[in-house]
């Protein structure tokens, strides 16, 4: 027979967005064997299995006692010991032994001792204490009740004074605040109770009744609301139409980011008057909540509204030098140096004079009361006062733009003048931070350096920029953009990393072009020759490793060759050479075609020859031969069929 | 409908009859109740305490001039310290809601994760911001830290924005707009406040003197300190004083902000002062603290 389990944690309001985080380490929960299944809720971490056995079975262990040539008495000592009666300890081999049974145990004795540990062990972001002072146990929030259930058992344990029971609490406000449960009531009584327990279920809820009142899709939006909620409902709201004045940008950044709230859109993605709350609760038939939302709201937009106003009275370009007392970081001064160096760089990097007009003023919405109190809106708020103040488009929009990507899905500024600017932002962070000594370490990056970079790669990348790394980065931070560089073509552009690291490994110019390397080698990469012809390169690279062998580029001595696959290898490559393809698909082609010459040399000819000369001269051939197969990717870093990562 | 006064007795009464000291609102400015001594000295050691008191909270620079319907230089919190917090402390807090009108069943109650930090009183603690329909209408916080020191007790503490309550509670667009008692709006009581402080803080305060009184509260709060070491009779020591002078600074720093008389090299030194002076007062009243709790062993 077997049994059913239920935990429940109960605890106080978790935040969203670490819920998830926790249920992936409560999956890996040790049950006996059996699968745990689990959600939540933010006041609530479950795990449901079924089908776990009863107990461990009884077992034999056996005791190695003293050898038979110690006596009777030395038995008896050891039975002494053991606890046991003489006679049990019986003579086995040349030794006395003890076979001892070791009684199992239930299941529930096994979760009541495992659990507690197992349920404080999960990690947290940031934990706090509430009972005990310092000493006592920590949790992201206070666990106000345990709910654990074997069968129809309570399995018996605490935590921070509190004992597991049967004993559910419903929604705060809607539920009953004591509800007995058993394994199999436990999901139905919630539901009795306000809480919809599957996170599933209550996203879904959330998406459907957010469209049907016209809501704008938005996930992000939608997990956070999923884990904020016990019983959500959405219902949708009204606000005046002369708001929508304002940049729809600032209106929605007020509705999503301060209030949670879904926009609703009409057709062409123009904003309407509405907006879809979702609410903790059941519903407002009184229309009390939404009453209460609206003024809310209200007060966000009019507040917007006078940011906005109040802003129009200084222009962008009268603000820079107010930039002089916004600190970018103590150890880099100012914004206003910032914008200097940056207005430097663009110049640098060929920058039009719009770029240049655009890298002054980029930094000048930092000084307005509407990004003061909307920081995530820096740069687009920029971008819409430089247009309201009559600055030409390509300098507004790159100004608009600079910050972006935001991230590894975000796209590119979408002008020259927006991608330089962006660009030159992001390299002079990242040159004045590691120039101070502020370097990602670990999972700390405090200075988002690594966005940054991940940034400078994605627009160099896909914008095809002719800046060569080395031009843009030396040292520590050439090192930090490699992998970055490796990062973006494995992970975003989806190469294989053994591509990535061949072709980096051959060199690096300008990220167009290792795109270029990269998108001929991938396409070679499965035709019958390349591999093979990859698995020599190593062959070849390990042979000169071996023999000290130092690249000198000096020629081959024909004289020393001999007839056959030698020469023939030899011809082939003074051919390739001659012929000096550029193009790295045909070049790549014309590399594997050498693979019969490879490995009939590899087959026929040895290279450690007794004549010093005739070695030497084998090794120069097969070291030439490396050199002109390593412009494109060195192949000695793919990875080839019987090799592992 | 409640008038902002009446709101305020029902939350002293409320709290009261759950066994909490209503104390009356401190007397040196602060920028927020917990900076009061009832809050930032109790919270620390194991002695239990509850209190709830409104505490006119000062913001030079949140000042608007009495312009902005929502904005206000000085606002009222009623602060409640709960220490040590009740198991169920969120259910009570939750009743006084109900017992300020809020009929809960109608609403959308939410916590939303908002931890609160005060970098110049070496503080910190975790929590929410509670919502009420969308509305930030308290502060939530179980405090872990203060003055640098770990809590023997953790302490609950609550915090209602009584402004924006009542607002609420009467339906009105602005803060002005409030029936504070019968006959009396808020803009009768406070709209001259606002105004006049406004002018002064943001254009009239005279900044080279500020500077001057920084350094006189520092050095006097500094004098006590180094004192406390030598003091035989550690009862008699003047502990709540030496706090005072911290909180003086502290307002200080917040005129000179408001002024723009900070600039940013200088900010981070500035706030380091202050927190040190706080973080040293703190000990002080730990160790006054453990010395009477040893004499009356």
């Amino acid at each position: 027979m077997s049994l059913d389990f239920l935990l429940e944690i109960g605890t106080e309001e978790i935040p969203h967005w670490m819920i998830p985080g926790a249920l992936a380490q409560l999956a890996k929960l040790d049950l006996l064997g059996s699968v745990p299944q689990v959600d939540a809720t933010p006041r609530r971490l479950v795990v449901c299995a079924q089908g776990l056995p009863k107990g461990t079975p009884d077992r034999e262990e056996i005791v190695k006692g003293p050898p038979l040539s110690a006596g009777e008495k030395a038995a008896a000592g050891f039975a002494k010991k053991q606890g046991v009666n003489p006679s049990e300890v019986k003579p086995s081999g040349s030794y006395y032994e003890l076979r001892k049974r070791v009684p199992g145990r239930s299941a529930a004795d096994i979760l009541a001792e495992s659990l507690p540990p197992a349920i404080l062990a999960i990690q947290w972001p940031k934990t706090m204490y509430w009972t005990g002072g310092k000493p006592g146990p920590r949790f992201i929030r206070p666990i106000r009740w345990i709910v654990a259930l074997l069968g129809d058992e309570v399995i018996p344990f605490e935590i921070a004074g509190v004992k597991s029971g049967n004993i559910t609490r419903g929604h705060r406000i809607l539920g009953s605040a004591s509800v007995p449960v058993t394994v199999a009531s436990y999901e139905t009584e919630l539901r009795k109770n306000f809480v919809i327990l599957s996170s599933h279920e209550r996203r879904h809820k959330i998406e459907t009744e957010s469209a049907q009142l016209g809501a704008k899709v938005d996930p992000d939006l939608l997990e956070t609301l999923t884990f904020i909620t016990e019983y959500p409902t959405a219902i949708r709201g009204d606000f005046d139409r002369p708001y929508l004045e304002l940049p729809a940008e600032v209106l929605t950044t007020v509705m999503r980011h301060h209030q949670k709230y879904f926009s609703v859109e009409a057709v062409h993605s123009v904003l309407s008057p509405h907006f879809v709350a979702v609410m903790n609760t059941n519903g407002d038939p009184e229309g009390l909540v939404k009453k209460g939302n609206e003024r809310v709201l209200r007060a966000r937009f009019n507040d917007a509204r006078f940011f906005w106003n109040v802003d129009q009275q200084k222009k962008l370009a009268d603000r820079v030098e107010d930039l002089a007392h916004v600190t970018f970081q103590a150890k880099l001064g100012s914004y206003k140096e910032k914008t200097e160096r940056v207005v430097a760089l663009v110049k640098e990097l060929g920058g039009n004079e719009r770029a240049q007009r655009a890298a002054l003023l980029c930094k000048c919405d930092l000084t307005t009361e509407m990004v003061k109190e909307f920081t995530d809106l820096q740069g687009v708020v920029g971008g819409l006062y430089a247009k309201a103040q009559g600055e030409p488009e390509p300098v507004w929009r790159a100004i608009y733009e600079h910050y972006q990507p935001l991230s590894m899905e975000d796209s590119i500024p979408s002008t020259a003048e927006g991608q330089i600017v962006a660009l030159a932002d992001k390299l002079d962070t990242l040159r004045g931070c590691f120039e101070v000594g502020l370097v990602p370490t670990g999972s700390k990056d405090p200075f988002a350096l690594r966005r940054a970079a991940q940034g400078v790669v994605k627009i160099i990348a896909e914008a095809r920029l002719p800046y060569s790394l080395d031009r843009l980065a030396a040292n520590e931070l050439r090192a930090f953009f490699v992998e970055r560089i490796q990062y973006y073509f494995r992970e975003v552009r989806g190469f294989k990393y053994d591509e990535v690291n061949a072709v980096l490994a051959a060199g690096i110019g300008t990220l167009a072009d290792v795109d270029d390397r990269l998108a001929a080698l991938a396409a070679i990469r499965p035709t019958e020759n390349f591999e093979p012809l990859a698995a020599s390169c190593k062959r070849i690279r390990n042979i000169l490793k071996q023999a000290e062998f130092q690249v000198n580029g000096s020629a081959v001595a024909a004289e020393l060759l001999e007839a056959g696959p030698e020469r023939e290898l030899a011809d082939r490559l003074a051919g390739f050479v001659r012929a000096g393809e550029k193009d790295y698909s045909k070049r790549l082609v014309a590399i594997a075609s050498f693979r019969p010459q490879v490995d009939l040399f590899f087959d026929k000819v040895l290279v450690n020859a007794q004549d010093p000369k005739v070695r030497t001269n084998r090794l120069t051939l097969l070291s030439n031969l490396l050199t002109e197969f390593s412009t494109i990717a060195d192949f000695s870093e793919i990875v080839t069929g019987g090799e592992t990562k | 409908m409640d008038s902002f006064q009446d709101t305020v007795f029902k939350l002293k009464r409320y709290w009261a009859d759950r066994g909490a000291i209503i104390q009356e609102p401190y007397d040196v400015e602060v920028g927020a109740g917990t900076m009061c001594s009832e809050t930032f000295l109790r919270v620390l050691g194991p002695k239990p305490y509850r209190v709830a008191y409104v505490q006119p909270s000062r913001r030079p620079a949140d000042g608007r001039y009495g312009e902005n319907p929502n904005r206000l230089y000085k606002h009222q919190q009623l602060q409640v310290i709960l220490k040590p917090s009740p198991d169920d402390v969120l259910d009570q807090y939750l009743g006084s809601l109900e017992a300020i009108g809020i009929d809960l069943s109608k609403h959308d109650i939410k916590f939303e994760e908002d931890n609160w930090e005060a970098p110049t009183l070496g503080a910190w603690g975790i929590g929410w911001q509670v919502m009420l329909d969308g509305m930030e209408i308290s502060q939530f916080t179980y405090f872990q830290q203060c003055g640098g020191l770990d809590l023997d007790l953790v302490p609950a503490e609550i915090t209602y924005g009584l402004e924006r309550i009542s607002a609420f509670l009467q339906g009105v667009e602005s803060v002005y707009d409030i029936e504070w008692a019968p006959c009396f709006k808020y803009s009768d009581v406070r709209l001259a406040d606002e105004l006049q402080f406004s002018v002064y803080n943001f254009e009239m305060a005279n900044v080279d003197r500020l500077w001057r009184l920084l350094s006189e509260y520092e050095a006097e709060c500094k004098e006590l300190m180094a004192a406390y070491q030598k003091y035989p009779d550690k009862h008699r020591f003047p502990v709540l004083p030496t706090y005072d002078q911290v909180l003086k600074c502290s307002h200080i720093f917040n005129l000179l902000d408001a002024r723009g008389a900070i600039s940013v090299t200088e900010r981070v030194g500035v706030i380091k002062r202050v927190r040190d002076l706080a973080v040293g007062t703190a000990r002080l009243w730990m160790d006054q603290q453990q010395q009477e709790q040893g004499a009356a062993a």
